[in-house]
């Protein structure tokens, strides 16, 4: 077949700078697109998104599929499934890629269904197998097993991205690509769900979900006045606060701050844990952490055991070692 | 009357798991079973909406996909106020990924509850979490959805939605017949679920009879092999690498800071984007 084989991203641009996943796969799609031949193509909706098209090809993207148009103003979950699935159908790419949102979460389903292929939520890595297949790479069970998943006789292959798995390409402001308008088409139908308001939640400067390095606290911090301990750590380490349940229970830090199954999963590069013992409820979402660091006075606490390097000792005098370390030891 | 539809999944009690945290391996074939937590808010949000509602306005029917074993979680939802437990069961069924488990729920719904007017889902299982039943639910049904719901309101024929999606607080509105998730996320908000009553599941096993269907029962076809139809396979399952390294210092609190630092410094400095002394022992003189 002559046809141009192409890798499609599904552009999420809402919330530009803070959101950066699109990017993310776009530098991924040109990694696998080099191994299978294919075309980089990122595809945006919406409401004079011309710029997004250019920061698309800058980052990466070797064609844009636009359609622009005021109808696409606001995020619509059943107007663009319609539209995603009506562009797939009629270009066929091999492969579409979205970005893990809540957002992306949501259409990725309804278009894969409408397309009757299949879909791998929340990927954390992807790659080409020797058949040229995409083999999409999933945890479950908060990152405790990892699936390994192919679409063997449908297409396209679908996966979703999670934030933060690549690493976007610099900005390349030489970078060719052409932008391919698409009208909307005369078959769109009226939303059959209408968003009454939808508002930007004023922007918390920085996220424990995304932080490099985070902090935690469990019980063994003593109480609200020794946990506050963490916070003047935190600021040394540029790192955001996190704590057990029982920890937000007492009321020592607000419930934003729960890290585990009922609460935020973190991927930190680097992990302070004190104090934890490491129930399962809360080392769900340690899973992606790279580098742990555990202070208990229990050496066989299970947080001991994940640790790369697990000290045995008191969780507050550690915790002001540290900081006293740290003011000698940051160079300005 | 406004029939209620929850779909809900039985899941492994992560806590109850015969877990090696040293190798990270999970056994999920001995593990013991539970409703899952976002289900559980879901059917949380059904008997809310069914208390507002007045006597015999609304009728709640629990649905699940599963195996025999997934009978308990009906039992659950009845003990809880259900006031149908319907359980699709077939070995045929197994190995179903999102799309079939889908297309499954929607053969039962369809052909079963043509009255359906609002179906609740918990908006991602806990042990999957692919969060996309309750999207792919819609689509088998053709009805709309709206996914992540923090609170959800019925005004005449419509149902609106408060919810929190990616930096954006969202109110969203669609009329019935329709679908909608249940936010998993938060812990203290308004479909934090209610517990069973001590006794409560014993009563309802006594109660109630819990509606099993087939693949028959529900009018698959003959050849219908939920494995082999799904557009997915997995082709590996592992659990991620093993930490290596897992160095206990003891001693006194200072070794044991420089040490950190010394060893590791760099590390700690690159996340952090800043540069830090590595070797510094001016402190000690
Ligand atoms: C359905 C369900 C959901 C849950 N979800 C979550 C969740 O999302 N997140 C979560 O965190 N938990 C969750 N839990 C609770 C979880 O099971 C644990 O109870 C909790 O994580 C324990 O918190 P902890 O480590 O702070 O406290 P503990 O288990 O009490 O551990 C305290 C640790 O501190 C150590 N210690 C004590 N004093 C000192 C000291 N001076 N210096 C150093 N170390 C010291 C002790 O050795 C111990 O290891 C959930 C539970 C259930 C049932």
């Amino acid at each position: 077949m002559s046809e141009e084989k192409q890798i499609w991203v599904w552009a999420d641009y809402r919330n530009y700078f803070q959101s950066r996943v699109t990017l993310q796969i776009l530098a991924r799609a040109s990694v696998l697109a080099e191994k299978t031949n294919a075309t980089v193509c990122a595809v945006v909706f919406g409401d004079k998104v011309d710029a997004y098209a250019k920061e698309y090809i800058a980052h990466g993207a070797q064609k844009v599929y636009v359609t622009d148009n005021p109808f696409l103003k606001t995020y619509n979950v059943s107007s663009y499934a319609f539209l995603l699935s009506a562009l797939v159908r009629q270009f066929q790419p091999e492969t579409l890629l979205i970005g893990a949102t809540r957002f992306g979460q949501e259409i990725a389903p309804r278009v894969a269904k409408q397309l009757d292929t299949g879909l791998t939520a929340d990927c954390i890595d992807l790659d080409i197998d020797e058949k040229g297949q995409l083999v999409q790479v999933a945890p479950s069970f908060g990152g405790n097993l990892i699936a390994k998943i192919i679409t063997p006789h449908t297409r396209p292959q679908m996966a979703t991205i999670r934030p933060g798995t690549f690493q976007e390409l610099p900005h390349d402001d030489e970078a060719k690509g052409e932008v391919i308008p698409i009208p909307l088409p005369d078959t769109m139908p009226s939303p059959r769900v209408r968003c009454l308001k939808s508002e930007l939640q004023p922007a918390r400067a920085r996220k424990i979900e995304t932080a490099d390095i985070v902090i935690t606290g469990g019980r063994g911090m003593g109480s609200k006045g020794k946990f506050r301990k963490l916070f003047d750590l935190a600021d040394l380490l540029h790192a955001e606060v996190g704590a057990t349940r029982p920890v937000v229970y007492a009321d020592w830090v607000s419930s934003e701050a729960l890290v585990g199954q009922a609460g935020k999963h973190i991927r930190p590069k680097v992990l302070f844990s004190f104090g934890v013992s490491g129930a399962i409820q809360h080392t769900a979402a340690l899973a992606d952490a790279r580098f742990i660091v555990a202070v208990n006075k229990n050496p066989n606490a299970t947080m001991m055991k994940l640790a790369d390097v697990a000290m045995v000792a008191d969780a507050n005098q550690v915790c002001s070692g540290i900081i006293r370390a740290l003011k000698q030891r940051i160079r300005d | 009357m406004l029939h209620i539809i929850v779909c809900i999944k039985q899941v492994p009690m992560v806590s109850e798991l015969p877990w090696d945290p040293k190798t990270g391996t999970l056994k999920r074939e001995t593990a013991q079973g539970m409703m899952d937590p976002s289900a559980r808010r879901a059917l949380e949000a059904a008997l809310q909406i069914k208390a507002g509602m007045g006597r015999n306005q609304a009728h709640i029917t629990a649905v699940s996909m599963g195996p025999p074993m997934a009978k308990e979680i009906l039992y659950e939802a009845k003990a809880l106020g259900a006031d149908q437990g319907v359980l699709l069961t077939d070995p045929r069924m197994a190995g179903a990924d999102t799309c079939m488990t889908a297309f499954i729920l929607g053969k039962f719904v369809t052909d079963h509850c043509p009255d359906a007017g609002l179906i609740l889902c918990g908006s991602m299982s806990s042990d999957s979490e692919t969060a996309q039943v309750g999207p792919q639910l819609a689509e088998a049904l053709d009805i709309p959805a709206i996914g992540y719901a923090r609170r959800l309101e019925l005004v005449h024929d419509c149902v609106r939605v408060e919810r929190h999606v990616d930096d954006f607080m969202e109110l969203m509105e669609m009329d019935l017949p329709g679908l909608v998730t249940i936010d998993h996320a938060g812990e203290s908000d308004l479909y934090t679920p209610r517990y069973v009553a001590l006794g409560g599941v014993e009563a309802a096993f006594n109660a109630g009879d819990i509606r099993v269907m087939d693949g028959t029962a529900l009018g698959l076809n003959k050849g219908f092999n939920a494995l082999t139809s799904s557009p997915t396979k997995i082709i590996d399952v592992y659990s991620p690498a093993t930490r290596k390294e897992n160095r206990v210092l003891t001693g006194a609190v200072k070794k044991m800071v420089d040490t950190l630092f010394d060893d590791y410094g760099k590390i700690i400095s690159s996340a952090m984007g800043k540069d830090l002394k590595t070797h510094d022992h001016e402190g000690d003189v």
